[in-house]
C-alpha cells in the first residue's frame, strides 16, 4: 500500500502536523513570558541557549515550510480542479522545505 | 446536528482555517527571517513588537486560525489510530484550550504585557 | 539470467492459514493468472481463486501479487522484475473465504450504502431525457464510470484498512459519477451517505487508488470533488437543498 510518492506526502503531512501541534503550545507559553516583562521573557529565552534547541528551531522551520506546502498542494487537489495527484507540488514540497532550512541555518549566523 | 453534517462542517472549517494559515504562515517564515537576523534577545523582539498593533492583529488572527485548524487535525489522527477513546474525546480540547489561552497571552504579552 | 522454474508462494487458508511454496515451470508469455491455473490443475487441485474472462474485462481475478492488489491475468510475470520469486495472497481488507477467494460482499454493499446506483423520475410516458455529452457533469461522470468494481483500490486502501464502516474508494468515486448525474432524483440523500466519517471526508489523499487502478479511474478525483460539495452543502446548501 505504501510504497509511493502520494502516501509519503500524506504520512509527512500529518507527522508535521503532528509535531507542530505539539510545539505550538510551548511556543505561546515562552512568547507569554513577556508579560511578566522584557526580563522575564530574557530568562526563559535563556533556557533555550542550547544547541540541542538550535537544532530543534531549524527542524521546525523545516516541517512548518514543509506542511505549508504540502497543504497548498491539498487546497489545490480539493478545491481546484482536477489535475490529478500534483506530484510536483511534492517535489516543490520537499525542496522548498530544505531551502527555508537551509536560509535559516545561513541567516543564524 | 447529525454527524455526517458535523463531520462535514468540520472539514470545512479545516480547510478553511487551511487558507487563512498559508497566507499566516509564509508570512510568519519571512517575519521569522527577518528577526533572526535582526535579534533574538527579549529587547530586541519586544523592541519590534511592542505597541505594533498591525502585529497584535495578525497574529490574533494566526492565533485564532490555529484554534480552528489543529485540534480537529489532531483529532482525525486520534480517531483513527485509538479509535473512539477517552483520549480522542479529551486531548483536542485540550489542545484548544492550550492554544487561546496561551496564544492570547502571548500576543497580549508582546504587544501590551508590563514594561 | 531467469531460471526456467518460478518459485511461487500462494496463500493457503483462509484467515488463519499459511504460504505454500510451488514449483511452476516459466512460459513465454505467462500471466500471474496462468501460474495459479497451473498450480490448480497440475499440482494442487485443492487450491481455491476466481477468474472468468481472463482478458481483462470482469475484474473477477484481482489478487494481491508481490505486495501490490493487481489484475491477474493482465499482470505479465516478466513484467513484475521479481526474477523467479512471487508471492499471491488475496485482496487485502476483505475477509477471505479460502485461499485466493475472498468474500466480496462488503465491498457490494457499500456501494449500495453510499447510494451507488441511479434513481430516476422519468417513465416510459415521458420524453427522452436529454444529455449535452460535454457539459461539464457528463465529463465528470465519464471520467469514472468504467470502474468494474474488481476491488483493487479498496485493497489498496489504508483508510478502508484502518476504517471499518469507510466506504471506500470505488463506493465513493460511483455515487460521484451518479451526483454528476443530471437525471437522478436522489441527489440529497447521496450526499448525507457520503458524508462524515464512513464517507469522503475520511479520504486522506494518499492516492493508493489511484495509483493501482487497473482502468486509470481516479478514484481521489471523486472523492476531492464529493468533499467540495457535500462541504458546502452543509454549510451553504446545493441545487438539491441544504444537508
Amino acid at each position: 500500500m505504501k510504497a509511493h510518492l502520494s502516501y509519503w506526502a500524506y504520512y509527512l503531512h500529518r507527522v508535521s502536523g503532528l509535531l507542530l501541534a505539539c510545539f505550538l503550545p510551548l511556543h505561546f507559553f515562552l512568547l507569554s513570558r513577556s508579560l511578566q516583562g522584557e526580563a522575564e521573557l530574557d530568562r526563559y529565552l535563556k533556557l533555550t541557549d542550547f544547541p540541542i534547541f538550535k537544532w530543534g528551531e531549524w527542524a521546525l522551520v523545516t516541517l512548518l515550510a514543509l506542511h505549508l506546502i504540502g497543504g497548498v498542494r491539498l487546497l489545490l487537489i480539493e478545491f481546484g480542479t482536477w489535475q490529478g495527484l500534483r506530484k510536483s507540488w511534492i517535489q516543490i514540497s520537499l525542496i522548498g522545505s530544505l531551502l527555508c532550512g537551509a536560509l535559516f541555518i545561513a541567516l543564524s549566523h | 446536528m447529525n454527524t455526517a453534517v458535523l463531520q462535514a462542517k468540520l472539514w470545512y472549517a479545516q480547510r478553511i482555517s487551511a487558507m487563512v494559515l498559508a497566507l499566516c504562515v509564509a508570512i510568519h517564515l519571512l517575519i521569522i527571517y527577518y528577526a533572526i537576523q535582526n535579534g533574538l534577545s527579549a529587547a530586541e523582539i519586544l523592541g519590534r513588537t511592542r505597541g505594533n498593533l498591525i502585529f497584535a492583529l495578525f497574529y490574533e488572527i494566526f492565533v485564532l486560525a490555529c484554534l480552528v485548524h489543529a485540534p480537529i487535525g489532531l483529532s482525525n489522527i486520534l480517531r483513527e489510530n485509538t479509535g473512539d477513546s477517552f483520549i480522542t474525546r479529551v486531548l483536542p480540547w485540550l489542545l484548544a484550550a492550550l492554544i487561546l489561552v496561551l496564544g492570547n497571552m502571548a500576543v497580549l504579552g508582546v504587544v501590551w504585557g508590563t514594561a | 539470467m531467469s531460471s526456467s522454474t518460478l518459485h511461487v508462494k500462494v496463500w493457503r487458508g483462509a484467515e488463519q492459514g499459511e504460504f505454500i511454496e510451488y514449483e511452476v515451470p516459466r512460459a513465454a508469455n505467462q500471466t500471474v493468472l496462468d501460474v495459479v491455473t497451473y498450480i490448480q490443475r497440475k499440482l494442487d487441485s485443492s487450491l481455491s481463486y476466481r477468474f472468468a474472462c481472463r482478458v481483462g474485462m470482469c475484474g473477477s481475478c484481482a489478487m494481491t501479487v508481490n505486495g501490490k492488489a493487481r489484475w491477474t491475468c493482465r499482470t505479465h510475470v516478466a513484467a513484475l522484475g521479481s526474477g523467479s520469486e512471487l508471492e499471491i495472497a488475496p485482496l487485502n481488507n476483505l475477509p477471505v473465504i479460502k485461499d485466493l477467494a475472498t468474500d466480496m460482499r462488503e465491498f457490494f454493499d457499500k456501494m449500495n450504502t453510499a447510494k451507488g446506483f441511479f434513481k430516476g423520475e422519468k417513465t416510459r410516458h415521458d420524453d427522452f431525457a436529454k444529455l449535452k455529452p460535454h457539459s461539464l457533469e457528463r465529463q465528470l461522470a465519464n471520467a469514472g464510470i468504467e470502474c468494474i468494481g474488481c476491488g483493487v483500490c479498496y485493497a489498496s486502501c489504508e483508510v478502508v484498512a484502518s476504517r471499518e464502516d469507510y466506504l471506500g474508494p470505488a463506493a465513493l468515486n460511483r455515487a460521484w459519477t451518479l451526483v454528476n448525474d443530471v437525471r437522478d432524483s436522489q441527489q440529497l440523500d447521496r450526499l448525507r451517505a457520503v458524508a462524515g466519517d464512513a464517507g469522503c471526508h475520511s479520504c486522506h489523499t494518499q492516492g493508493t487508488c489511484s495509483e493501482r487502478c487497473p482502468k486509470q479511474i481516479e478514484p481521489t478525483a471523486g472523492i476531492a470533488g464529493l468533499k467540495k460539495i457535500v462541504g458546502r452543502a452543509a454549510v451553504l446548501g446545493s441545487k438539491w437543498g441544504k444537508l
